[in-house]
């Protein structure tokens, strides 16, 4: 029996109320979804696995919708490589002959880096390994902008490596599944990446809001952005390396800085995925706690002053003061022997700074019969002694000696002029006993890290 | 909704023409706008809901966030059915165009919301007259299935 030969058949139920009923369910479930829905974390566990299974299916039917496109492109291509093949090779050699310039320059300043980095014993990131990819859909709307790439989990894709176009930052991952993964473009309205401008090294968020300039949020610093710089990825916080290119900085209409992406100068059809891994995802925590701390190691006893007083009483001071409250600016000029410098000289004042001083050979040796003359005549001219012994060897007063006053009548006046000058003179002779370095790199100021802001 | 699903997966290919990109309609708004005008039913709800949650997770943005703002503007166009019933084809598009405001400004403030961040209105505006254009589609549909049921004649 039919529902309509049924008693209930004649059953008549007003149409608009029921389907206001039905719509009252449908905007509860579809509140409690939004609701409950964290795709703004950026995990990976708060993908879900609808959109995993939606990123399967839409992964093979997007490479087939868009392999239309793409034939047509690489048809438009061929003509117009045969039709346009003889302009092309004039430019083509044009680039090569200024292309020849760069690298020349590229490799001296490949190999002076290397030197630099042997010198300083840096420790620089490792390369990142990398996987290319094709993007097959593409959502562009003001409040979702994201991309499905062809590679997924075979291919080691993780959650939050970051994307590159062959032009500049794209955005991160967000979603891996078997063959394909979801790339979240720095221009949604989700993303956040934290950059640097280029020229000054000060740091802000990029922003995105749906459009296609995303925004330079928490600017810090005087005057730290102008037109036309170069924006990188500053690496804070280890989501994504540093240095990797962003765009230009522009005013925006609003008067908000803005980026221009350097993405957007071509199609983003082909992407390459850095299978990039923080510190934080490479280190074994656990192992890390469990290591024994050693115990500090003792530093040597106080160097016995000689009697003799060489120079004004009050030299010593600026460069103690220096040590103290400048440490940060020393340090980044000459990482290597400057604290200790100044943790000889100042020795009884910033005793904070003595367990630098065992570990740090380069102090060793530093006699304290070291002339100031050695001083005098640095390898290459006295750029090379660095910010933290220059206000030393001009014992004449000045705002930073002033702030350091209170801590003159604690210090032994026997130590002072020439100390601080010791280190410069013992990382002179360690440099000048390396035949194998050029006059050049071993009169060069160590490269200044960042600032800090 | 199948076409409606159909349109959305093919506007989703990574194309540009001439160097611009393709436009980003709501598909789904013509649908919405015709089912609400030829007659209440308690399926359109539950269609809004599956198109709104299909065009979140193509689009890889917020979970309900489409299906809620569609099941808004379906509300608002069932309770002023009475007021478009009979009206002219322009007078049709200016309540289209009404509803689909509501419905990009629904998107707008629950993204506020969520991402604590205000989209760029440029990019709103676009999506809101590449969706406007789609008028003509809803009036078809409302041409073809007002006069079809024979319980309104």
């Amino acid at each position: 029996m039919s529902l309509r030969d049924s008693q209930f058949g004649e059953l008549k139920v007003p149409l608009t109320w029921t389907a206001a009923a039905a719509l009252v369910v449908a905007a509860i479930v579809a509140a409690a979804l939004l609701l409950t829905d964290r795709r703004e974390t950026l995990q990976a566990e708060a993908y879900g696995a609808a959109r995993v299974a939606t990123d399967t299916v839409m992964a093979p039917v997007g490479e087939a919708l868009s392999a239309p496109g793409r034939w047509t492109g690489a048809g438009i291509d061929a003509i117009r490589g045969y039709f346009f093949a003889v302009s092309e090779n004039r430019r083509l050699k044009a680039e090569l002959k200024e292309m020849r310039q760069w690298r020349d320059v590229a490799l001296a300043l490949r190999n002076e880096n290397g030197r630099f980095r042997s010198l300083l014993g840096l420790k620089t990131d490792p390369p990142i390994p990398m996987i290319a990819a094709r993007v097959v859909t593409d959502a562009r709307g003001p409040f979702a902008d994201t991309r499905i790439a062809n590679a997924g989990r075979e291919a080691g894709v993780h959650v939050g490596n970051p994307v590159m176009s062959e032009y500049g930052l794209v955005g991160r991952v967000i979603g891996v599944t078997g063959g394909a993964s979801r790339v979240l473009m720095v221009t949604d309205v989700a993303s956040r990446t934290p950059v640097m401008i280029d020229r000054t090294n000060a740091r802000a968020i990029l922003t995105g809001d749906g459009g296609p300039n995303p925004k330079l949020d928490y600017l810090r610093g005087q005057d730290p952005v102008r037109e036309g710089d170069r924006i990188l990825t500053s690496g804070d916080g280890g989501v994504v390396p540093r240095g990797l290119p962003v765009g230009f900085a522009v005013k925006g209409l609003d008067g908000k800085w803005r980026v221009v992406l350097a993405s957007d100068k071509g199609p983003i059809d082909f992407v390459r995925i850095l299978l990039f891994q923080d510190f934080t995802q490479v280190i074994n925590r656990g192992e890390l706690d469990q290591l024994e701390v050693p115990p500090p190691t003792p530093g040597p006893p106080p160097p016995v002053a000689p009697p003799t007083l060489v120079g004004p009483a009050a030299a010593p001071i600026p460069g103690a003061a220096v040590a103290a409250v400048g440490g940060a600016a020393a340090r980044a000029a000459t990482p290597g022997p400057a604290p200790a410098a100044t943790t000889r000289t100042a020795a009884p004042a910033a005793s904070a700074n003595r367990p630098a001083t065992p570990a740090n050979p380069a102090a060793r040796p530093a006699t304290p019969s070291a002339s100031p003359g050695t001083l005098a005549r640095p390898p290459n001219g006295a750029a090379a002694t660095g910010a933290a012994t220059r206000p030393a060897a001009k014992p004449a007063a000045g705002p930073k000696p002033a702030a350091a006053a209170p801590t003159a009548p604690k210090k032994p006046p026997a130590t002072t002029a020439g100390a601080p000058k010791k280190p410069v003179a013992a990382a002179a002779r360690r440099d000048e006993g390396r035949s194998d370095l050029p006059r050049e790199v071993r009169s060069q100021p160590a490269p200044s890290s960042d600032p800090p802001h | 909704m199948v076409q409606v699903v159909a349109a959305t997966i093919l506007l989703g290919v990574p194309l540009r023409v001439f160097g611009l990109q393709l436009p980003e309609p709501v598909f789904a708004m013509p649908v919405v706008f015709a089912w609400a005008v030829i007659r209440p039913s308690i399926l359109a709800p539950m269609g809004i809901l599956i198109m709104g949650l299909f065009m979140d997770l193509f689009w890889g943005g917020s979970q309900g966030l489409w299906a809620l703002a569609l099941l808004i503007a379906y509300g608002i166009l069932l309770a002023g059915r009475s007021m478009m019933a009979g009206q002219s084809r322009t007078m049709l598009w200016v309540w289209y165009g009404m509803v689909a405001g509501i419905v990009e400004l629904s998107g707008y403030l629950f993204i506020m919301l969520d991402t604590k961040t205000m989209p760029s209105l440029p990019s709103v505006g676009w999506q809101y007259l590449a969706t406007l254009v789609l008028f003509p589609f809803a009036y078809r549909l409302i041409d073809m299935f007002e006069d079809a049921d024979v319980r309104f004649r």
